[in-house]
This record gives C-alpha cells, sequence and structure tokens, in this order.
C-alpha cells in the first residue's frame, strides 16, 4: 500500500512563530518500497513519522495510506494495522518474548493458538530459536536480540505497512550492521511499505529505496534513490549532509554478494593434509582456509606451514579474516578489512557457512570503476524525484 | 507486674488456648476486611488520580489528613457517630490504609517506562485497555510494597482498637488485659502474637509476588 503526503505542516500548539515541526511536506512512498526519512536532529522526521499513526495529529495537509486519509480512521484501530518499531523498543517487562511478539494478534481477537503459532513463526522468521526465547522475558536479552524481537512484534498481524524510528539506533556498530542485514533480507522477502527514520545518512543510503532528506524546520529538501542523491544533490545542504566523501559513500549502494567471489584453497578439518598442501601449492593464493564440518571457516594455514602428512586440525589454523554477509555493504566491508588490517574477507551465508572471499583490491577496483563512472557527466543530472 | 515476677507463666496457657486461637483470627479477621476494603478505595482514587492529574494533590491531601491523626483520637471520634462497633473500628483502620496505597498505586503506574507506554499507543491500545494491560501489571511490584506496609501498619493498629471494647481488638485484647491486671503473661502473648503475624503477612506478601510477577525476578525491583 502506497503512503502519500499532501501538503503536510504540522505546527505545535501556542508556537504559531516558531519555525513548523513539519513544513508543507508532499511525498509518496511507493508501496513495497522502504522510505528513510534522514536529517539532522529538529528537522520533523520522528514527527512526520507519527502523523501516518496518529500519534501526533498534523496541523493541516492529509496522509493518505492506499488512497485513504487516515484521519478517517479510529486512530487506535488504525494502530494496530501499521507495524510500529522504536529506538528504545518498549518491550513489556511483564510479558515473555513470545507473548510480546503476540501482542497485536491479540489485541485483533485471534484465537490464542493461533497467536501462538504466529509469535513462533515470527521468532523464527528474525533469527531467534522460537524454543529458546519464547519463554523469556525481555530483561534476559541482549540488545541486539530486543530489538529483533522489536520487529517481530510489529511485523506480527502483517501490517503492509511499517513506520520504523531509528530502530537500530541504540546497538554497537557490529549488531547494526547485522540488523540492517537482515532487515534488508526481510524486506526482500516481506516487501512491506517501510517509513524507516534516521540520523545516519549511511544507514539511510544502503537501506533506502528512496531517502528524503530534512532540513531544519521541517522542509524537504530532496527525495531520491539513493544513488541519485550522491551524485546529484540539489542544495548546498545535501552536499553538506551527504558528506565530501560521496565517492566513498557509493560504496555503499553496492554490496558484497552483487561481487565476483573468488574462492581460496579450502580444506575440511580432518582432511588428510597432503592432498590438501599440493592444491594450494598449486594455487596462486597462498593460504588454505580450513572450513568446519558444516562449512564454516575456522581460520588460514599459510602454505609453507601445511603438515606434509596426517589429518589436518583446527590448532593449526591462524585466526580468521572479518566475516561478511552477502548484504554488507563494499563500504563496511572495506573498513572491516582495514580495521582487521587483512588483505581478505570472507563472505558466509546466514549460518555462517562459507560463500566466498572479497579483497580489498577488489574492493578499490570498485571504487575507481565507480568514480570513472560519474567523472563522466552524470553529474548535475535532472532534481530526480523532487518536489 | 512487680519486679520479681517471671515474665511468662506457663500455667496461664492451657485455660487460654481457645481464647489465643479467637483473638489471633479477630486480629486476622479485621485486618484483612480493612487492607481490603481499603484497597479497593484506594484503587478508585488512584484511578481517578491518574485520569485526572489535578485530583491527585487534593485525594492525597485528604488521606494524608487522615494518616496523621492520632489513631487512638480517630477510634474515639468515630465512637459519637458510629457507636462501639466493627464499624468503628474498620472505617479508622481503613483511613490509615489509603495514603500509602495511593501512593503506590500512582507511582507505580507514572514509574513505567516511557517508551513502553509509547510501545503500546503505537501497537493500537486504548486507555483503558493500556492501563488494563500493561501498566497496572507493570505496576505491580509497587503496588505490592504498598500493600506490605499498609498490612504491617494496620496489623499494629488493630491492637490498638482494643482500647474501643473487647468486641474488638484481636489481640490487643490481651495487651490491655496485662496492663489493668498488672499481669505480664498475656501482655507479651499480646505483643509477640502480634509482631509474629506482621511478620507472616509480609512474608505471605513476597511470596506472592515472585508467584504473581515472575518476570521481575532478577531485575533488581
Amino acid at each position: 500500500m502506497p503512503v502519500e503526503f499532501r501538503h503536510v505542516t504540522k505546527r505545535y500548539a501556542g508556537d504559531l512563530d516558531a519555525p513548523a515541526a513539519v513544513e508543507d511536506l508532499s511525498l509518496t512512498v511507493p508501496a513495497g518500497q522502504t522510505c528513510v526519512l534522514v536529517g539532522p536532529s529538529g528537522c520533523g522526521k520522528t514527527t512526520t513519522l507519527k502523523m501516518v499513526n496518529r500519534l501526533v495529529e498534523p496541523t493541516s495537509g492529509q496522509i493518505l495510506i492506499d488512497g485513504v486519509d487516515v484521519a478517517r480512521h479510529d486512530p487506535v484501530k488504525l494502530r494496530r494495522g501499521i507495524g510500529y518499531v522504536i529506538q528504545q523498543i518498549g518491550l513489556f517487562p511483564h510479558l515473555t518474548i513470545g507473548g510480546n511478539v503476540a501482542v497485536v494478534p491479540e489485541l485483533l481477537g485471534w484465537h490464542a493458538a493461533r497467536c501462538r503459532e504466529r509469535a513462533d513463526e515470527l521468532l523464527a522468521l528474525v533469527g531467534l530459536d522460537p524454543a529458546t526465547y519464547r519463554a523469556r522475558y525481555p530483561h534476559e536479552l541482549s540488545g541486539g536480540e530486543r530489538q529483533r524481537v522489536g520487529v517481530a512484534r510489529a511485523l506480527a498481524a502483517d501490517p503492509p505497512v511499517m513506520l520504523m524510528d531509528e530502530p537500530f539506533g541504540a546497538v554497537d556498530p557490529v549488531v547494526r550492521e547485522r540488523l540492517q542485514n537482515e532487515f534488508l533480507r526481510l524486506q526482500a522477502d516481506l516487501a512491506k511499505t517501510v517509513l524507516f527514520v534516521t540520523h545516519d545518512i549511511d544507514e539511510a543510503i544502503k537501506l533506502g529505496d528512496r531517502v528524503a532528506v530534512m532540513d531544519v524546520g521541517g522542509r524537504l529538501a530532496q527525495y531520491a534513490t539513493p544513488s541519485e542523491l550522491l551524485t546529484s544533490p540539489t542544495s548546498e545542504f545535501v552536499a553538506r549532509f551527504v558528506g565530501a566523501d560521496r565517492g566513498l559513500k557509493r560504496l555503499s549502494l553496492r554490496r558484497v554478494g552483487e561481487l565476483p567471489l573468488a574462492m581460496p584453497p579450502v580444506a575440511r578439518v580432518g582432511d588428510e593434509a597432503g592432498p590438501a598442501r599440493a592444491r594450494t601449492l598449486a594455487d596462486p593464493f597462498p593460504y588454505l582456509l580450513l572450513l568446519d564440518g558444516l562449512g564454516r571457516p575456522v581460520g588460514w594455514l599459510d602454505r609453507d606451514r601445511i603438515p606434509t602428512e596426517g589429518l589436518l586440525e583446527e590448532r593449526l589454523a591462524v585466526p580468521m579474516s572479518p566475516l561478511l554477509e552477502p548484504e554488507t555493504t563494499l563500504r563496511d566491508a572495506l573498513s572491516m578489512l582495514l580495521a582487521a588490517e587483512v588483505q581478505a574477507g570472507l563472505v558466509v551465508d546466514p549460518r555462517g557457512a562459507m560463500v566466498g572471499m572479497v579483497t580489498a583490491d577488489q574492493i578499490g577496483a570498485t571504487l575507481r570503476a565507480e568514480g570513472g563512472r560519474t567523472a563522466e557527466g552524470r553529474r548535475p543530472a535532472a532534481a530526480g524525484g523532487t518536489r | 507486674m512487680s519486679p520479681g515476677d517471671p515474665l511468662l507463666r506457663w500455667d496461664w496457657f492451657p485455660g487460654h488456648l481457645d481464647e489465643i486461637a479467637f483473638r489471633l483470627a479477630q486480629h486476622v479477621a479485621f485486618t484483612v476486611v480493612a487492607v481490603a476494603v481499603g484497597f479497593g478505595i484506594a484503587f478508585v482514587l488512584a484511578l481517578l488520580a491518574i485520569r485526572w492529574r489535578a485530583l491527585y494533590g487534593p485525594i492525597t491531601a485528604v488521606a494524608g489528613v487522615l494518616y496523621a491523626i492520632p489513631s487512638v483520637a480517630l477510634f474515639f471520634l468515630f465512637i459519637g457517630i458510629t457507636g462501639l462497633s466493627f464499624l468503628t473500628a474498620e472505617i479508622a483502620l481503613v483511613g490509615y490504609t489509603l495514603l500509602i496505597l495511593v501512593r503506590n498505586i500512582v507511582a507505580g503506574v507514572d514509574g513505567v517506562a516511557a517508551e513502553v507506554r509509547e510501545a503500546a499507543e503505537g501497537m493500537g491500545y486504548g486507555r483503558w485497555r493500556r492501563l488494563w494491560r500493561v501498566e497496572l501489571p507493570i505496576a505491580l511490584p509497587v503496588i505490592i510494597a504498598g500493600l506490605r506496609v499498609a498490612t504491617v501498619s494496620t496489623i499494629g493498629l488493630v491492637a490498638v482498637t482494643a482500647l474501643l471494647g473487647r468486641d474488638q481488638g484481636g489481640l490487643g485484647v490481651f495487651i490491655v488485659e496485662g496492663r489493668e491486671r498488672f499481669f505480664a503473661t498475656p501482655l507479651v502473648v499480646g505483643a509477640v502474637l502480634s509482631v509474629a503475624l506482621a511478620i507472616a503477612a509480609d512474608g505471605l506478601f513476597v511470596f506472592a509476588q515472585r508467584l504473581v510477577t515472575p518476570w521481575a525476578r532478577g531485575q533488581g525491583s
């Protein structure tokens, strides 16, 4: 279902002279797409979000979901049909994880058995084993796990529209990266119409099909696809907000999974050392990657250190390269490689099994290619999508 | 009570076991009625204060005045209105529970984290449903803490109602008797059992809380 803002203005009562929280905002989020609202604090992005489920009422203008003005709905019933995720999550401490996820289905009057089933389904969907988690209480979970529960809870009644207010803002960068990747995987399957608020331009570029950059005073500065935003910002403000390192940021538009992945010589723990050694010596890549029984990377062996006979053992391998997911952006991948001071990162699937290898050189080559493309004059292209 | 008398004369007990049992039961009954009725009234007052915040000041002010009146004075004040009766004792006892209970119910609900409230509202809880299903359950530990204090203080006050006559007073009757007859044994029995009752009641609430709020364990509340 598309969400459309028509000349929406919000002024807080008694504050007629102060700048509006949101000023004459008009934009459309196409059905099934993710629109990220991004901007400095005070730009009205959260207010914009809260007007969709009527936690805040606009001073003027209309918001339409699937062509129907939200003001025509009873606010309480309206909210049950819209997923809502906030930064502080707000799980109910007195309910189990299963109970928390089943909250909206229960409000909608589903049968208890169906609520429980649905809760299990969603926990599995966000990567939490239902048998382990359903009977726990929120305070027993880590920040990242709680945020997953928050997303599961918002998805429980399968709402066509999701509102997410800095949902990954309170977790550490590693967990945030993983949650973002999970969001992308989920969204690829579920295709909800998502309004997502963040103050982090990198997150906006990574997650948004379209990005709405908002300025202080609640004005829409530019509404465009991430690549348009990076290649042709329409104002000083947007250019500055997007940052001087736009070239580097374009790496955020590309994901590890899109690169042709290389494969180093591999062997499993318990394999014969001799043949593995021979294979590695014949390969241009000077290291052997050891995998465990499930295909998950264990560590590297220098080809000169591979025993000539006997079996390959886990203790022979030296520590790992960074693990990347297919959804990891090239920018994040590069920064992880630089941080770990290594040349190669290993790409694994959601179960942790080895998919392939990405090198810093490969990413560098992509960067040069992308830079070349923009230099060829995509510069001041038409102000796409702005209004 | 002359200095040479023993604190307890064990030969007093055999002839008084029935009375001890009766007074203990009476003490429990007065306490249960006072706390139950007090909680009912306090709950309604707290709901009013939560809904219309302006009422909170006046409600706690009145309850505070009730709480500040010395118990003996309050008991005798009501004799003029309701006579020497069960009702007189209960009206005063209930009056004393209100301040603590109203304050703890309101404080418990106020203590619910803002993000929990926002999440509840954003998911489609109406005002009353949110109060019943989210805020009050989360406030339970604080509400039960209020009930513990109210119950223990009521157990102490029930003993004082013995001054109104033998129809009430529970274990306090032994204390009054002991004082009148300069005889230590009933006085000690009354005091010790009344303290024991308070400790038992408190323990019961702790147990009940663990039962009804399993989620609060290990959370430091």
